[in-house]
C-alpha cells in the first residue's frame, strides 16, 4: 500500500477502536473517510460516499473484503472502492497501513 | 498460491454457463483455458431459429463476446478441435497438436445432429441443423435453391422449415411419426398445428420413411425417395431427425460413457478430476437437449469446480416452446397421460385453442396447450411444486387469471403489457427495458434480470411479473425461481433448514452457523447475516448473543437512516398518548439540535427527521423517552382510538388496551415489522384491519384479527377468534406473534407466514390449544424479560465508538 507520496502518514486509530467487520467514519472538510475492519484485520479507507447515491458506507453492513451500502444496496469492493458487477462505479481508496496495532493513512 | 488450471473443451452454453458460475463462486481459483471447435465466441444456440428466420442478426445472439474472455484472463483457442484426452499426463491435446495441461478438465462438448444411414447422405445439399455454419448454409442455400425436404417434424425441423419458407423456399416437412411434434405434443394439438402450419404455405408428408437421397447426376441432392416408393424434389435436405451427445472424445479418453458421458448428480465423470455439463452427458440414464436443465447443471458443476461440494443435480422437469413467430404451443411433464390419471380439455379447433390437462391423485402431472398459452408458466409452477390442485379444480382450466386476485405473487398480464407500461415502479423500470435486457444481456432467471435491470430489486412486489415476462421472452430457456430458495448466494440452504439446524444442534453464534451448514463466505453477506442473527436470537433467547455488526444500520444504531445520511428519531408514544411535559421535551430537542422536520407519523407518534449521527445519543437523553423501534424488524406500534373514556361509541377502553400490548411487546425483535391496532368498536377508527394484529372491542369482548398488512400489497387481517378478557387478548395475540417468531423466515411478514402455513394451522397451535397458547405466550414473555430500553443502553455507554466520529489532525 506504500504509494509514492509527499504527505505524511496520520495516525487514525488503534485497530481494536474499529468494530471487527465494521467501520469508523473520520470526520474531514473534504469529504468523510470511512476505515473498515475485516474478520483478518486488514483495515481499509474509502471516501465515506457511494458512487451510486452518495449514501454513507460507513453505515454498511461488512462482509468479506466488500461494504454493502445501507441506502441502496450496492456491493462495494473495499480492496479497489468499485462497485461489483452489474453496478458500476468507484468510490475513491486512500492509503492505509497498520504498524503495531494502529492505524495510519495518507489524506 | 499457484492457481489451479481448468481447461474446458466446449465453448457453447453449458460450459460457458458453467464458467460463469464458477468465476461469481471462486473468481481467483483457477486459471482457465476454453477450446472451441467453432471460430466463434459464445452464442445463444437456441436464437439459431430467429436468425434463419431472419428476425435476429448473429451479433444479437452473442452471449459472450471476446472481450469477456480477456476481461475474466480466459485462454481462449477458437477453431480447435480437442483430438485427443491423456489421463495419465493430465494434458488435453488439439486437433493442431497445441497441448494443455489440467488439474481440472470440464467436458462440454454437445451433441451431434443424428445423420440417417441413408444412400446420398453425403450428397452437396444435405446439411444437418445445429450450429450458425448450419443456419449460414441454410440461408446461402435459400438465396439459390428452390426446394427444400426438411427430415423430421420436431421442434427444430419445424423451425428450421419455417425458416427456410420466410427465406421463400417451397418447403415439404418429411416426418416418420402420425402427428408433428409427437413428443411434445398431443394427436389434437399436433394437427391443430400442422393446420396452421400449412396456412403458412408448408407441405407436409406424414407416416414417411426415407429410404434413400436421390444424386442429380453432379453430386448434389435432386430428390428425396420414401421406402413406400414415393419422391418428393429437393435441392435442399435438412436432416432433423434427433441428436445424439458428442461422447467420442470422452470415450476414447476411456471414460465411462453409455449414450453420453455418465456422471453422477456432482455431474463428476468416473475420472474424479473430469467434469462434464450439457448435451454431452448422461445423468441418471437421461441425456437432454434443452437448456434450462443444462443451466441447472452448470450451476452444480461449478459449485464443485469452486471446492464447496454441496450443490446436487437431481435431474430435471422440461417444458417446451416452438419458436415459430405467431404460433403458440407449450407443453410439459407426462401430458399423454394413461392409466389412473384424468384429463381436463378444452377444445376449440375453430378458434384455434386446445388445452389440455392431465392430472394424478389431485395432482397435475402434464399440460398441452396450443394457441393460448399465457398460463404456461403457471401450469409449469404448479406441475413442478406438485401441489395438490383439488381446491384450483372448476377453475383450473381457465388460468391463473381465474382463481381472482394473484396476491403478492403478481398476475396475469405480462404478455398484454406495453413495452412502456411500467412493470417496477419502486425503480420506474417498464417492460420494454427488461425485455431488452434479457434479450441483450443473455438474461435466464428473475436474479439476472434484478441485477441488470433493479426491476423487482427493492420492495419486491413485481417479481412475479417479471417472472412472466421472463417466461414469454425466453420461452423454453426460462429458468423458474426454485420455490424453496436458498437464503443467499453465501449458501444452497433455505430458510428453514437454516432455522431447523440452530434449533436441534443448538447453534449460538454466526461462525458456528456457517461452519456447521458449509457457508461458501468466511462471514456471510449483507443478505443472510441478518437472518442468521434474527434466528439465532429468537431461537435461543438469552443465550445467543446480539451481534450488532449483523444488523442493518437502522437496527445497529436504533435510528432510522435517510437518503442524506442523517437519521430520523421516533421516540415510543405507546397507544399514540402523549402529554404537555413529552410534547415540551420533544419541541426543546426539535430547537437545540436544529431538527430541519418534525412530522407525526402514521403510526401515532412524532418523528424528528435529519438528525445527525454523532447526535444521536444526545438527543435521545434529552428526550428522555424510549426508544419507538420505529427502525426495525421489531414490534413498532400499537396505533389506537380513544374507545369509552372518551368515545360515545367505544364499548371498551381500546387505548389502555394498546398501551398495555405495546409495553408488554417492549423491544421484540421479529422476522419482518410488526403492527398493532386496537379499536374501542366495529367503526375500527384505529384500521385494525390492516395490521399484524388488529383487536376489534365489541360489547362482550374482544375480537382478535391476524395478518393484515396495509403496505406493499393491502391485505386484510382474518378472523381468529373471539375473547372476553383485557388478559385474554394479551395471551392469545402474545402466543400468536410468539409462534410467528419461531417459525416465520426472515422478511416474512404475517400475511406471508400465514399464508405459507394456512390459517387452520394457527387456529389449531394458538386457540384449540391451550396448553400450547400458554407454553408460546411463556415463551415469549421469557424472550422479551430484561431486555433493555436500546437508547437507554447507548445512554449508558453501550457502542459508544458506533457513535463518536475520529478526528484527524493533518
Amino acid at each position: 500500500m506504500n504509494m509514492p507520496t509527499e504527505k505524511p502518514w496520520l495516525r487514525v486509530c488503534a485497530v481494536d477502536d474499529i468494530p471487527l467487520l465494521g467501520s469508523r467514519v473520520i470526520t474531514r472538510d473534504a469529504g468523510n473517510i470511512a476505515v473498515f475492519r475485516t474478520a483478518a484485520d486488514t483495515v481499509f479507507a474509502l471516501l465515506d460516499r457511494c458512487p451510486h447515491k452518495a449514501g454513507p458506507l460507513s453505515q454498511g453492513i461488512v462482509h468479506g473484503e466488500t461494504v454493502t451500502c445501507p441506502l441502496h444496496s450496492w456491493n462495494i469492493d473495499l480492496t479497489s472502492g468499485e462497485a461489483k458487477a452489474p453496478d458500476v462505479g468507484c468510490a475513491r481508496r486512500f492509503p492505509v497501513k497498520v504498524e503495531n496495532g494502529e492505524v495510519f493513512l495518507v489524506l | 498460491m499457484k492457481k489451479l488450471k481448468l481447461v474446458v473443451v466446449g465453448n457453447g452454453m453449458a460450459g460457458i454457463r458453467t464458467v460463469e458460475e464458477l468465476l461469481t463462486l471462486a473468481p481467483d481459483l483457477y486459471e482457465i483455458t476454453v477450446f472451441g471447435a467453432e471460430p466463434h465466441p459464445n452464442y445463444n444456440r437456441i436464437l439459431l431459429s430467429p436468425v434463419l428466420a431472419g428476425e435476429q442478426a448473429f451479433d444479437d445472439i452473442i452471449l459472450n463476446p471476446l472481450s469477456w474472455y480477456a476481461e475474466n484472463g480466459i485462454k481462449l483457442h477458437l477453431g480447435k478441435t480437442v483430438t485427443q484426452i491423456d489421463r495419465v499426463r493430465r494434458v488435453v491435446v488439439a486437433d493442431d497438436g497445441i497441448e494443455e495441461p489440467y488439474d481440472r478438465l470440464l467436458l462440454a462438448t454437445g451433441s451431434t445432429p443424428f445423420i440417417l444411414p441413408i444412400p446420398g447422405k453425403d450428397l452437396a445439399g444435405v446439411i444437418s441443423y445445429r450450429d450458425i455454419y448450419d443456419t449460414e448454409a441454410m440461408i446461402a442455400a435459400a438465396k439459390t435453391k428452390k426446394s427444400a425436404v426438411v427430415i423430421g417434424g420436431g421442434l427444430l425441423g419445424l423451425e428450421a422449415a419455417n425458416g427456410l419458407k420466410l427465406r421463400g423456399m417451397d418447403v415439404t416437412v418429411v416426418h416418420l411419426g402420425d402427428w408433428l411434434l409427437e413428443r411434445q405434443l398431443d394427436e389434437t394439438a399436433g394437427r391443430l398445428l400442422q393446420k396452421s402450419l400449412e396456412e403458412r404455405g408448408l407441405a407436409f408428408l406424414l407416416g414417411k420413411q426415407t429410404a434413400e437421397l436421390v444424386d442429380d447426376g453432379a453430386g448434389s441432392v435432386a430428390a428425396v425417395r420414401f421406402r413406400d416408393g414415393g419422391e418428393a424434389p429437393a435441392d435442399l435436405v435438412v436432416m432433423a431427425v434427433g441428436i445424439r451427445p458428442n461422447a467420442t472424445l470422452a470415450e476414447s479418453a476411456g471414460l465411462y460413457c453409455n449414450r453420453g458421458i455418465v456422471v453422477s448428480d456432482a455431474l463428476q465423470t468416473f475420472d474424479p478430476r473430469i467434469y462434464a455439463v450439457g448435451e454431452c452427458v448422461s445423468h441418471r440414464g437421461v441425456a437432454y437437449g434443452l437448456v434450462a436443465p443444462l443451466f441447472e447443471q452448470a450451476k452444480v458443476c461449478a459449485n464443485h469446480l469452486a471446492q464447496l461440494g454441496i450443490g446436487q443435480y437431481k435431474g430435471s422437469v422440461l417444458s417446451t416452446k416452438l419458436k415459430v413467430t405467431g404460433i403458440d404451443l407449450f407443453s410439459a411433464g407426462d401430458f399423454i397421460g394413461g392409466d389412473g390419471t384424468e384429463d381436463i380439455v378444452l377444445s376449440d379447433p375453430a378458434g384455434g385453442v386446445y388445452k389440455k390437462l392431465v392430472i394424478k391423485d389431485d395432482k397435475l402431472v402434464g399440460a398441452c396447450l396450443y394457441g393460448d398459452t399465457a398460463d404456461g408458466a403457471w401450469y409449469f409452477k404448479l406441475l413442478r411444486e406438485g401441489r395438490t390442485i383439488s381446491d384450483l379444480r372448476d377453475t383450473l382450466m381457465f388460468g391463473e387469471s381465474a382463481i381472482g386476485d394473484a396476491g403478492v405473487q403478481g398476475q396475469s398480464r405480462a404478455a398484454s403489457m406495453q413495452d412502456s407500461d411500467e412493470v417496477c415502479g419502486c425503480n420506474g423500470v417498464c417492460k420494454g427495458t427488461i425485455v431488452k435486457a434479457i434479450k441483450d444481456k443473455g438474461l435466464f432467471t428473475v436474479d439476472d434480470v434484478k441485477k441488470h435491470t433493479k426491476a423487482a430489486s427493492s420492495c419486491g412486489s413485481c417479481t412475479g411479473l417479471v417472472e412472466q415476462i421472463l417466461m414469454s421472452t425466453v420461452g423454453s430457456s426460462f429458468q423458474e425461481t426454485p420455490k424453496t430458495k436458498a437464503v443467499c448466494g453465501c449458501t444452497d440452504r433455505t430458510h428453514a433448514e437454516v432455522r431447523k439446524a440452530i434449533r436441534e444442534h443448538h447453534l449460538l453464534d454466526h461462525k458456528a452457523v456457517y461452519d456447521f451448514l458449509e457457508w461458501r463466505t468466511p462471514n456471510g453477506c449483507a443478505t443472510c447475516r441478518p437472518a442468521v442473527n434474527y434466528y439465532l436470537l429468537s431461537t435461543w433467547p438469552h443465550e445467543a448473543v446480539d451481534d450488532p455488526q449483523s444488523r442493518f444500520v437502522n437496527e445497529r444504531v436504533h435510528a432510522n437512516i435517510q437518503k442524506d445520511g442523517t437519521f430520523s428519531v421516533i421516540p415510543q408514544m405507546k397507544g399514540g398518548v402523549t402529554n404537555s411535559t413529552e410534547l415540551r421535551r420533544i419541541a426543546d430537542v426539535a430547537d437545540k439540535y436544529h431538527v430541519p422536520m418534525v412530522k407525526v407519523t402514521g403510526g401515532q407518534r412524532i418523528d424528528l427527521l435529519g438528525v445527525k449521527k454523532e447526535d444521536l445519543v444526545d438527543v435521545w437523553k434529552d428526550l428522555g423517552m424510549q426508544s419507538g423501534h420505529a427502525y426495525g424488524k421489531s414490534i413498532r406500534t400499537v396505533k389506537t382510538c380513544v374507545g369509552s373514556e372518551f368515545c360515545r361509541f367505544g364499548t371498551q377502553n381500546s387505548t389502555q388496551m394498546g398501551i398495555d400490548l405495546e409495553t408488554m411487546l417492549a423491544n421484540m425483535w421479529s422476522p419482518h415489522k410488526v403492527k398493532l391496532a386496537v379499536s374501542g368498536c366495529p367503526r375500527n377508527c384505529a384500521e385494525a384491519g390492516i395490521k399484524d394484529v388488529g383487536v376489534i372491542a365489541v360489547d362482550s369482548g374482544w375480537e382478535l384479527y391476524v395478518g393484515g398488512n396495509g403496505g406493499i400489497k393491502t391485505e386484510v387481517a382474518q378472523f381468529l377468534c373471539k375473547v372476553k378478557t383485557a388478559d385474554e387478548v394479551k395471551e392469545y395475540s402474545g402466543a400468536f406473534l410468539q409462534l410467528y417468531r419461531e417459525e416465520a423466515y426472515y422478511l416474512d411478514r404475517t400475511v406471508h407466514y400465514i399464508a405459507r402455513v394456512g390459517l387452520d394451522y394457527i387456529k389449531a397451535r394458538v386457540v384449540d390449544d391451550t396448553a400450547n397458547r400458554q407454553a408460546l405466550y411463556e415463551r415469549l414473555l421469557y424472550s422479551l424479560e430484561g431486555l433493555p430500553d436500546p437508547w437507554a443502553a447507548r445512554i449508558a455507554g453501550a457502542q459508544k465508538n458506533e457513535f463518536i466520529p475520529i478526528k484527524v489532525l493533518a
